[in-house]
């Protein structure tokens, strides 16, 4: 009974460009790179920028599911900088042992995640505002446990989750091809193949999408869209509680300004892998992809000794150039 | 012979998609004449008076204004000219005050400030020549009646030189006394020289007010009469005037035990004390004017809304569903009216919407969803209702309406629905369609599925139905058996004409 109701859409060049501008942009930007800096394509320099942006992945993981349901968490930030805090804090200050402060503080970061959820799907708050709060309450919170300043986490106690080594290489190999430490890489695949799987294969990750794209429609089948609303502030603040400890683990530190402005570039991840803020639209992969084009930005024009000021004048262009490509690619259906 | 009319509109089409909603729209309006435009829903006059405001841009025809072609392309256009609609839902904006809404577009005569004494002034001067002084230029909008709300509306309208006025439905959220005045208002209006065109389904109110009535139907112009030449019931007849065609399927009824018994239920001011009940097998049309509360009557049974009071019988077990989740939970579905809105989810594909509501079944033993099995699940339900797809995969927005329409039905199939509501399940979409909704709501019926049919067609209800319950003003005014349900008899319970 099947009709061909529509002729299979041919791949021209521009429908393929379109398509897949998200790849297409960080494969540029991957070969630009390389072209102006010989450091670029080392072992050492991706290495470093894969572990510097685990953390990052995990909180932008987050803040992916709260944008696919039409939301937004200006939390993030905060909840990173909780997370990290709370680490020193029990494992320095009050000497608790270091996996049960880790525990703690990833606990305390999902709860604050969860009030943000609540306010946002049982007290119909708009999400900008709820996460607002709890981003200036957040922030709050850390500097006053902090006293202000940054906590030494105990010696020996997570760092080796950074500096974990596979192959001992001797100094020599470490200084030509970087150590090989792979952990924090490891941790980045796991989270983003968790998330892949979740959303492509469980009720949860459909009805996310489904509440982004039609929240009444879902309502009306018979779902109750409150508790998977308030769920995905509640898996953003745990994540951001588990980035706020990789983020440890490289600075040794529970620092209380750590993520300052990290809700934008979270957003601006996502938007750069294709997410609507309108909700329903948008895959971990491509928000991998979004972390990533980002980071090249900022790692290559570090290569290159550009002042800080201009790179965020790019990275903004960046941000602009993507959303109008993805735009074009709507219109286009 | 075209210079003795103030504004024109012949042969007017427009298409949406690939339904034709206006086939061939005309309405010739004289100055200060009251013109009724009437028709059933979906015969096309908002359409029409949509493009006399420019919200839609027509495909063919002409409008001419003062003898002269004109070319309305956006709502400004149309408000330059001296057109101003005003349509069911205010266009006010609540939280500013009475003159700042009538004067929204200019508020600044000079020097882009605002001086609040002339302006509270010219309001109130406005406002007094409709006989309204009474309404305080500076108080809030949302702070007024509904009725001053409307008078605010045409004093906007007024205030931009409006010499064409059409109001869509103003009598809708009005009280009888408040219809007296805006009656008078109208007249005054209308003495002044104003052409106004008057759409209203209260028959009683075209017959009052109006010089000559337009009539439409099924997106085309039928005639136009002088109203003194006509009465309530050869207005009426022009209003139907088909033939009842092959539309509908034929259908060996069997009706089963009760399995769906409401009483009294109450939810907010649009429903009162409605109560029926539903046989298992049965298609039980909803008939009523836009706003008789038929489909909020439904919604509270649903859990969609709150249902303030009442009582359910559901397979004979007193029952109240708080959710949608509770009530599809129990086998009890429904099909919204708003199909974009509430309906399908546009943007994901066809098989995440079929089993939305039945999500279990497209997974393995382990709660994983298997595809393979997913979409074999989906292939069959779709087949049973005759959709058409390309692939399981695609986007539902890649859907005519009509399959749109299946998709979303197909959803409480997978559900295992017992009882299913379907608020206006062929609104928008096409004859072809139509005929194939139909005959899936007989296979249903045929299946045992008990179905409420909430419906503006007659000849829909009359084609489909079992039995028909008729709402007027959030009550039930009566209950027509199979061999009761006629034209005649609906419009008269509709519009309380009896």
């Amino acid at each position: 009974m099947e009709k061909v109701i529509e002729k299979k859409e041919k791949l021209t060049f521009v429908k393929f460009l379109l398509k897949y501008n998200t790849y297409i942009m960080f494969v540029l930007l991957f070969i630009i790179c390389a072209m102006l800096s010989t450091e670029f394509f080392s072992w050492k320099n991706i290495g470093n920028l894969i572990r510097q942006n685990a953390g990052t992945t995990f909180m932008v993981m987050g803040m992916l599911l709260v944008i696919l349901t039409g939301g937004i968490d200006l939390s993030v930030g905060s909840l990173v900088a909780a997370g990290s805090v709370f680490t020193a804090y029990f494992a320095t200050t009050l000497e608790l042992p270091i996996l049960l402060s880790v525990v703690l503080a990833v606990l305390i970061a999902t709860v604050l995640g969860t009030i943000t959820g609540m306010l946002v799907a049982y007290a119909k708050m708009a999400p900008f505002v709820a996460s607002l709060a709890m981003m200036t309450m957040g922030r709050g919170l850390v500097l006053f446990v902090a006293n202000g300043a940054p906590i030494m986490l105990p010696e020996n106690s997570i760092e080796w989750i950074s500096t974990y080594k596979i192959i001992a290489g001797t100094p020599e190999q470490a200084q030509t091809i970087g150590e090989v430490t792979p952990l924090l890489g490891a941790f980045l695949a796991a989270i983003v193949v968790i998330m892949w799987f979740v959303m492509k294969y469980t009720s949860f990750g459909r009805l996310v999408y489904g509440i982004g794209s039609n929240e009444t429609a879902v309502r009306l089948a018979g779902i109750n869209v409150r508790r998977i609303k308030m769920s995905v502030y509640m898996i953003s603040g745990l994540l951001c509680g588990i980035a706020g400890i990789l983020s440890a683990t490289r600075s040794k530190v529970g620092a209380p300004v750590l993520g300052e402005g990290w809700e934008l570039d979270a957003i601006a991840a996502c938007v750069i892998g294709g997410a609507s803020l309108a909700g329903g639209k948008g895959t971990p992969v491509k928000a991998l992809v979004g972390v990533f084009v980002l980071a090249l930005i900022g790692n290559i024009m570090n290569l290159l000794a550009v002042p800080s000021y201009p790179q965020d004048i790019i990275k903004g262009a960046i941000i602009i150039i993507a959303v109008l490509l993805q735009t074009t690619s709507f219109r286009d259906e | 012979m075209s210079d003795k009319y103030k504004v024109e509109l012949l042969d007017i089409k427009k298409a949406f998609g690939g339904v034709q909603a206006l086939k061939n729209g005309k309405i010739q309006v004289k100055p200060g004449e009251i013109h009724g435009l009437v028709g059933e829903n979906g015969a096309g006059k908002s359409t029409l008076i949509k493009v006399l405001s420019g919200a839609h841009h027509h495909d063919e025809g002409r409008i001419i204004l003062d003898g002269e072609d004109i070319n309305i392309q956006s709502p400004k256009d149309s408000i330059e000219k001296g057109i101003a609609v005003i349509y069911q839902e205010f266009m006010l904006a609540p939280h500013l005050t009475v003159a700042e809404n009538i004067f929204i577009d200019h508020l600044t005569q000079n020097k882009g400030i605002i001086n609040w004494r002339n302006l509270a002034k010219s309001a109130h001067e406005l406002l007094d020549t409709l006989g309204f002084g009474n309404i305080s230029p500076m108080t809030l909008v949302s702070d007024i009646p509904v009725a001053h709300q409307q008078v605010v509306e045409i004093c906007k309208a007024l205030s931009r030189k409006a010499r064409v006025l059409v109001l869509d439905e103003p009598t809708a959220v009005l009280t009888f006394a408040e219809i007296e005045k805006l009656s008078l208002l109208i007249n005054q209006l209308k003495n002044d020289g104003v052409s106004i065109i008057y759409i209203s389904h209260r028959l009683e109110e075209i017959f009052n007010l109006c010089d000559r009535i337009t009539i439409m139907k099924d997106g085309e112009y039928v005639d136009t009469v002088i109203t003194k030449e006509i009465n309530k019931e050869g207005l009426i007849s022009k209003m139907i005037g088909r033939s009842m065609t092959e539309m509908f399927p034929k259908r060996d009824s069997k009706t089963g035990e009760v399995v769906f018994e409401a009483k009294n239920i109450c939810a907010g001011k649009m429903v009162n004390n409605v109560s029926f009940n539903l046989r298992s097998g049965e298609v039980l049309g909803f008939a009523g004017l836009v706003g008789a509360g038929r489909t909020e009557t439904m919604r509270a049974i649903f859990g969609a809304d709150v249902m303030e009071n009442g009582e359910i019988i559901y397979f004979g077990q007193k029952t109240r569903f708080r959710s949608p989740k509770q009530a599809v939970k129990k086998g009890f579905g429904l099909l919204p009216e708003d199909r974009k809105r509430q309906g399908v989810l546009l943007e994901q594909s066809i098989r995440v919407n079929t089993t939305l509501a039945a999500i279990f079944k497209g997974k393995n033993k382990l709660g994983i969803f298997d595809a393979r099995k997913e979409k074999a699940y989906v292939k069959d339900v779709l087949a049973q209702l005759n959709t058409k797809f390309n692939s399981t995969e695609d986007n539902a927005s890649s859907l005519s309406g009509g399959n749109q329409q299946k998709v979303a039905l197909s959803k409480w199939l997978a559900a295992d629905c017992k009882v299913i509501v379907l608020d206006e399940p062929t609104r928008g979409v096409d004859v072809g369609a139509k005929v194939e909704i139909y005959k899936n709501i007989n296979d249903l019926a045929a299946k045992g599925v008990a179905i409420i049919m909430i419906s503006s067609e007659m000849p829909e209800l009359i084609g489909m139905c079992d039995r028909v319950m008729v709402m007027r003003f959030g009550k039930v005014v009566g209950e027509l058996g199979k061999d009761q349900i006629t034209e005649s008899n609906l419009i008269a319970l509709e519009m309380g004409v009896a």
